[in-house]
């Protein structure tokens, strides 16, 4: 019996090892190569562990690529006013399907819950958004149809559910508006709840590029995302990233900056997401039990 | 004076019940109206499947062509193999997220050591956040022609490189395999999480009973949290028509080679209306997927509900 149980355990971890490495090799490969001489990439091809250490790709990157540095304000931009403003719009929405006095709660629950069932396709939603709204080539295309996302808004109806119905009702006695016992009561209590929300809308800001592809046309508000896929589909953006680098074509790193862009744009949230991991892990295992 | 407040109470009340409602509707409002203009509103933009449209002329003014654009497509080539392709890799995905994060969930749940089970959750949770984009790069240094790790690999040996981006037969396997790379983490967290909700007395019951470690897992484990993988499943059945667009666009690196392997019916609906600009083909086919969606939902949750009523949706 015990040895069973050992064994078992060593196959786990076997296992488990193997899957990580698999998830890891892919990074490692993306970084060295961030790293590793222009000319040793053409000869030696890319490679789990840089060949010679050489920092110029980010050198150069850094430096005097105004490129990235808009894309990062793009992104930073579109990623922190999507956040906030989808937490403030769903929150509130939740707020009100969670409170059993509102009349309309049963209503606006079916209103939402018909959104989740059936969508008039990606056609009319582009129409309407570039046609009959002007948002071709603004940013607020990627903000404002995105604010509202009904897994979401379930989600953060669980969290105000939970919140104690007696402190709800003393504060209304004691004369508290809406919005005083929503912001002042109700948001407080549930900040945990609300933050494993947000970071899920947070990542899917970060990460889009589906909506810069259709509505964004000028360089310059290209999002990180973006303007990384376009680096590697788009021989033009490539070329004027370089002449923004002040150099010819020919004689830039191409490979070596492309990954080290690579790196840029991935880097920074996959640090804060695994530091955040708590917050993820929260959100999935509450999202699993409805 | 008890009269007299026996007649203000109620108006009272209902003044302030009113107010009430009417603060509840102003905190909802924002996220009603957003609602109602990127969801309700499309949902009458339907009927650019059925008309010719230009965009000059918009929505209403575009000739009506009845079930042309419909006929059009189902006619073309090209529905045969998006609808094939939509099929099966959403088939594969859904029995492969069904298998491999069950059994990494259960190898996960014998680990004993904490910080251990903190690594590896770490680990494979990393694909996650990354975007199509990113993962793109990082399958471009294993596949790329010239500098790829495989054709490097494969020179080595002696063999010559392949040109992987043109070559389809590798494709599934790899959409496949991407496909779990990414989500695994996520999954596994999912199975792993109410792996823990099952009672342990359950086991120690079992151990007592003479049942070994090793048949606990399919006879107690894997029944416990039935109701979770029927879920995931149901969900994912009820979006088989809906393909991920990253994976197929990205992945591929849009590469035309790879097409007759790669193209979906999200990349269809994207290439008709951005590159051939055939607007109304492209909402066709968006209205065929959202019905078929909307079908298989239902249907599915009503089989679920008739065998296992506890794991409906709705």
């Amino acid at each position: 019996m015990k040895r069973e149980g050992l064994a078992i355990r060593a196959i786990s971890n076997m296992a488990l090892i193997f899957l990580a490495v698999c998830c890891i090799v892919p990074f490692l490969s993306v970084i060295s190569s961030s790293l590793t001489e222009e000319s040793y990439l053409t000869r030696y091809g890319y490679n789990l562990l840089p060949k010679k250490f050489d920092f110029s790709a980010y050198k150069l990157l850094f430096t005097n690529g105004n490129t990235l540095r808009n894309a990062y304000m793009v992104t930073a931009f579109v990623t922190a006013a999507g956040t906030v403003g989808s937490i403030v719009v769903s929150a509130q929405f939740a707020y009100t399907l969670s409170r059993r006095e509102f009349m309309l709660s049963k209503f606006l629950s079916l209103y939402l819950f018909i959104t989740m069932l059936f969508s008039g396709g990606m056609v009319p939603w582009y129409i309407l958004i570039t046609r009959y709204l002007h948002l071709k080539d603004s940013l607020f295309a990627l903000i404002i149809p995105c604010l509202v996302s009904s897994w979401n808004i379930f989600l953060l109806k669980s969290h105000f559910k939970a919140v104690p119905e007696e402190v709800i009702e003393a504060a209304r006695i004691d004369g508290a508006n809406e919005f005083y016992i929503f912001y002042g009561i109700v948001f407080p209590i549930a900040k945990g709840g609300i933050a494993t929300v947000a970071i899920f809308i947070m990542l899917t800001f970060w990460n889009d590029w589906y909506n810069n592809m259709l509505f964004i046309t000028s360089p310059e508000k290209y999002s990180l995302q973006y303007m990384l896929q376009s680096l590697l589909l788009k021989v033009e953006t490539l070329q004027i990233a370089q002449s923004s680098l002040g150099a010819d074509v020919g004689e830039i790193p191409k490979n070596s900056i492309r990954m080290a862009t690579c790196v840029a744009a991935a880097g920074p949230m996959v640090f804060v997401f695994s530091f955040f991991q708590k917050y993820f892990v929260k959100g999935i295992t509450v999202g699993s039990i409805k | 004076m008890i009269q007299k407040n026996k007649n203000i109470t109620p108006v009272r009340k209902k003044k302030k019940l009113i107010t009430m409602q009417m603060q509840f509707l102003l905190l909802a409002l924002p996220a009603v109206i957003l609602i109602f203009v990127f969801n309700y509103l499309p949902m009458s933009g339907i009927v650019i499947a059925f008309k010719n449209f230009k965009f000059s002329r918009g929505i209403f003014g575009s000739e009506w062509v009845g079930l042309e654009n419909f006929k059009f497509f189902f006619k073309s080539s090209d529905a045969f193999r998006v609808i094939r392709n939509t099929l099966t890799y959403n088939f594969c995905f859904i029995v492969a997220d069904m298998i491999f994060p069950v059994a990494f969930a259960i190898f996960l749940s014998n680990i004993r050591k904490k910080f251990a089970v903190k690594g590896y959750q770490t680990a494979i949770f990393l694909p996650y956040f990354l975007s199509w984009v990113v993962i793109s790069y990082m399958t471009l240094s294993f596949f790329d022609y010239n500098s790829g790790m495989f054709n490097m690999i494969l020179q080595k040996c002696g063999k010559a490189p392949v040109s992987w981006y043109s070559e389809t037969k590798y494709w599934p396997f790899i959409f496949i395999i991407f496909h779990v790379w990414k989500n695994i983490g996520y999954k596994t967290l999912v199975y792993y999480a109410s792996i823990l909700g099952i009672d342990t007395s359950i086991y120690e019951a079992a151990k007592t009973d003479g049942c070994s470690d090793f048949r606990s897992i399919f006879h107690i484990t894997v029944p416990m949290i039935r109701g979770t993988i029927i879920m995931l499943a149901i969900l994912q059945v009820g979006s088989i028509f809906r393909a991920d667009f990253g994976l197929f666009y990205q992945l591929s690196q849009n590469s035309g080679a790879l097409i007759n392997v790669s193209d979906v019916v999200d990349t269809y609906i994207f290439r008709t209306l951005m590159v051939t600009g055939n607007t109304s083909v492209s909402a066709a086919v968006g209205v065929v997927q959202s019905v078929v969606g909307l079908i298989l939902v239902l249907l599915t949750n009503y089989i679920v509900g008739r065998i296992d009523s506890d794991s409906t949706l709705f």
